[in-house]
């Protein structure tokens, strides 16, 4: 059975890299006693994949790892089992590294990894480092210009070198909101958009530049494409998916 | 707490690995400081992967942390990079936990585990704005204090530290801090602490109340205490039951990996063996078992408490443990279930063993590992190192049978009385091993084709309280000289094909040798290397052997004169440490050395070392 687990990342554990939050949940994993299943061969390893990779530095509301158990664990008084997993996880875990819930994940949903089309996110400017010419009030004409371009094309820097790729159609929502931006934009492995990336196009189109390391980043969910009711493709947050108890196979069926 | 930095996210995004200096690890242990009498900074003075992997600093962490009036940190040196934007940015070394500067702590504790880290621990001291000299500090620093094997002979550090630990750091402790707070109370100032400290408690060594002087030849004429009340000789420190220090079933798990990416089982300290030039083997003598019972315990609570995948046992000689097979089975049948891996360094290659490796390893990918350390059967009776070729071969047979294909073996170059013959020994005994591959393994059971067979030398570097501490170092020359004859007669073998040589960097081993067996002259030496910029000796690239030469030069020193034989009668600059095995001991020793005779170990014959004034370990219970 497939568990997927939400955690959040702040505080100084953002410089932790990608990689080594994997290792940090392998870790956690057994000693949370949690039922996981291994690979066979002589270097086992827990079956364990991560949604897209948050920067070393950013911060996040919504980060998903998929588990495949054996089992799930008892639950405690007042919990579920899932529940009972989180705060399992949270007993012996670091601060900014927390458990936010778990579900069990139908038998037909795609791994975390693969499943991942977009993300949010929320921009503050840090302290000090508000680019000279910045005007809230402004923001709201800015990103309308912004986004009415036809093209957004900037240069990437890839492994093979420089590239210019075109944001316009990555950007599913921007917007300015009392003190930062909001963002939904693509996050598939082929075409995520990094938020820095992105700001640093929107500002130079409103003439002004961008400070290093002037921008305090928060991912606040990741989503997939699901099909809605009226035949339309709609982002579903990857939390939103699954059971927070075991659900027999006809019960999977009925929950659209 | 995990919420304040010492750094800016600059300067975080900026270096290589942040994750080495913000601490906030599981199990990394957090205080009130308002709840605290004493605020301790532990300091490896190397990058944080190396300093995170040793476990001594993880005792005396947690040691420390279960003292409800103390609060114990962790430090490590900030990498190049870190160090030129600290420097740069005059940013302050802070300890781990709670990010706060060093220099506002209570103490500051180095662990100094090898000579070529010397100039990090000025680092240390220098980024801390900590005064390098001891005798330029004032009430506003901590006091200094050093620790572990190097300390030995402490005289090169002499004018940096306040206070050296000489022996186990388990024991007394407890017993400095309330002196400390005890002296603070009343008002005393850091000098009376010191002495204080220097005449009451065993095992402290205040550089400053001693006093050096040299004969005209540069040897060491006198080495007296100025003060009455601090005593001429001091005497190591040592845990009398091991089963019953206190140990650290929760280690601190570290984000990154580091080079130790495992929780250790130390099964035991000190060593029946005694090899003649190894240091380890008479500093900690005598061997001390701890408890399988105890043991079987830790290792429960070490992986739950970790969620390490891996255990793995620490000791000098793991195969002379008595409760081996018993913890082994035990270590086996409690990871089966549990996806955890066993790693046995240190073990002899019996069938024993191999049994046990077969288990636990994948045989096609492991490697098989002997320390014959010389050439010759000679040479080996000379350095004491009781493995014989006829157990090597045996070993590498069963082995091959096994289905192992790959072999380490490990030598040194520039051993005392080493000839022509002994190199060429080292070539001829890595020839019979691929000869006995190839006539144990029939044709179509080669499974990669081949034996592999990577012979390594290290240069020999003597060492104090070794028998081996009055005996000449080899010149660069020679030994690179001694290397290419390694080189030369290996290529000359037969198998030469399944034969591959690695051999170190000799620049640092002769800087090494002139460390460890060196005197309070060098301290001049060290500090002028740290202010022209060295740090990080211990790391290759990082390492400038010209710039130790043109120093010493500077100076007046010569390293021909520290790498010299020493006359049995000449004042030792370590002398003054008792660390419970006697000169006359170390003596008669290197006499018989000279005499190709060797001595039987600890468990089959007393040797009279002298560490029974200890009254523990195997001094202390009846010979099988």
């Amino acid at each position: 059975m497939k568990v997927r687990i939400k955690f959040r990342k702040y505080g100084p554990v953002r410089f932790i890299g990608h990689l080594d939050v994997m290792r940090y949940f392998q870790k956690a994993v057994r000693r949370a006693g949690i039922d996981v299943v291994y690979t066979a061969g002589y270097s086992p390893h827990q079956i364990m994949t991560f949604a897209a990779p948050l920067g070393v530095g950013l911060a996040s509301e919504g980060e998903y790892m998929d588990i495949q158990v054996n089992s799930l664990p008892e639950a405690e008084e007042g919990l579920t089992s899932c529940g009972t997993m989180v705060k399992r996880l949270n007993d012996v875990g670091v601060r900014g590294l927390d458990a936010v819930s778990a579900r069990i994940l139908p038998e037909n949903a795609g791994n975390a990894m693969a499943s991942v089309t977009a993300a949010s996110y929320t921009v503050r400017f840090r302290e000090g480092r508000r680019p000279k010419g910045w005007d809230d009030a402004a923001a709201d004409r800015l990103i309308e210009s912004f986004l009415a371009q036809a093209e957004i094309p900037v240069e990437k820097q890839t492994k093979n070198g420089v590239r210019t790729v075109d944001l316009r159609p990555g950007i599913y929502e921007l917007s300015w909101r009392l003190d930062g931006f909001f963002l939904l934009a693509d996050a598939s492995s082929g075409g995520n958009i990094k938020p820095v990336l992105l700001l640093e196009a929107l500002l130079s189109h409103g003439g002004m530049t961008l400070e290093e390391n002037a921008l305090f980043v928060t991912r606040q969910d990741v989503y997939t494409r699901a099909a809605s009711g009226n035949g339309t493709e709609t982002f579903v947050s990857l939390g939103e998916i699954g059971f927070e108890e075991p659900v027999t196979q006809a019960e999977q069926e009925r929950k659209p | 707490m995990c919420e304040k930095l010492a750094l800016s996210e600059d300067i975080l995004m900026q270096i290589e690995k942040p994750e080495r200096y913000i601490g906030c690890e599981y199990n990394s242990v957090v205080k009130d400081p308002a709840k605290v009498r004493v605020r301790f900074a532990m300091c490896f003075p190397d990058v944080y992967e190396i300093g995170m992997s040793h476990l001594g600093i993880q005792i005396l962490y947690h040691m420390l942390n279960d003292m409800p009036d103390v609060w114990c940190e962790r430090v490590y040196s900030p990498w190049v990079d870190l160090d030129a934007i600290m420097r740069q940015q005059k940013i302050p070394l802070f300890a781990l936990e709670s990010q706060d500067p060093v220099k506002s702590f209570d103490f500051l504790g180095i662990t100094v585990q090898y000579e070529m880290c010397y100039t990090n621990i000025l680092q240390i001291l220098d980024l801390s704005g900590i005064p390098l000299n001891a005798a330029q500090r004032g009430d506003d620093c901590p006091i200094v204090i050093g620790g572990g094997p190097c300390t030995y002979n402490p005289e090169p550090l002499a004018d940096f530290f306040d206070l050296f630990y000489i022996g186990e750091g388990e024991t007394q402790y407890r017993n400095l801090l309330d002196l400390y707070l005890e002296c603070k109370d009343r008002g005393l100032d850091r000098r009376e602490f010191l002495l204080r400290a220097a005449a009451e408690i065993p095992g402290m060594y205040a550089p400053a109340f001693y006093e050096a002087s040299y004969r005209e030849d540069g040897t060491l004429k006198s080495f007296v205490p100025t003060e009455e009340r601090v005593p001429r000789k001091v005497r190591k420190e040592i845990v009398d039951h091991m089963s019953e220090a206190p140990y650290p079933v929760k280690p601190v798990v570290p984000f990154i990996k580091v080079t130790q990416d495992r929780v250790v089982l130390e099964i035991q300290r000190g060593c029946i063996r005694g090899c003649r030039f190894c240091q380890a083997g008479q500093i900690y003598r005598p061997v001390r078992e701890r408890d399988v019972k105890t043991l079987q315990g830790y290792a429960r609570e070490l992986l739950k408490n970790t969620g390490q995948e891996e255990i793995s046992l620490s000791s000098l000689s793991s195969s002379d443990y008595s409760g081996l097979q018993e913890l082994v089975n035990f270590l086996m049948e409690e990871c089966a279930g549990s996806h955890t891996n066993i790693s046995l360094p240190s073990l002899r290659i019996d069938a024993f063993s191999l049994d046990v490796m077969s288990k636990i390893q994948d045989v096609k990918k492991s490697s098989l590992t002997f320390a014959p350390e010389a050439g010759s059967q000679r040479l080996r009776d000379v350095i004491n190192k009781g493995l014989t070729e006829e157990v090597i071969l045996n070993g590498a047979r069963l082995a091959f049978e096994g289905g192992w294909t790959r072999v380490k073996l490990y030598f040194m170059l520039g051993l005392p009385t080493e000839t022509l013959e002994d190199i060429q020994g080292i070539a001829q005994l890595c020839n019979k091993i691929a000869a006995l591959f190839y006539e144990t393994v029939p044709k179509e059971k080669r499974v990669n084709g081949r034996v592999q067979i990577v012979a390594s030398t290290s240069f020999f570097v003597p060492k104090p309280f070794t028998p081996f501490q009055w005996a000449k170092q080899c010149t660069k020359e020679e030994f690179l000289e001694k290397a290419y004859q390694t080189r030369t007669a290996i290529g000359s073998q037969l198998n030469q094909k399944s034969i591959k040589y690695n051999w170190h960097e000799a620049d640092a081993s002769v800087m090494e040798g002139i460390l460890a067996r060196g005197d309070r002259r060098l301290c001049e030496v060290i500090r002028r290397v740290y202010e022209k910029g060295s740090v990080f000796d211990a790391w290759g690239e990082y390492y400038d052997n010209a710039r130790w030469l043109e120093t010493m030069k500077e100076c007046g020193l010569s390293p021909d004169f520290y790498t010299r034989e020493r006359p049995l009668d000449e004042l030792l600059p370590w002398d003054f440490i008792d660390c419970g095995v006697s000169k006359d001991f170390l003596r008669r020793e290197w006499e018989k050395a000279k005499r190709e005779e060797t001595s039987e170990n600890c468990r089959v014959k007393c040797q009279g070392c002298g560490a029974a004034g200890f009254g523990c370990g195997i001094c202390a219970v009846a010979r099988t």
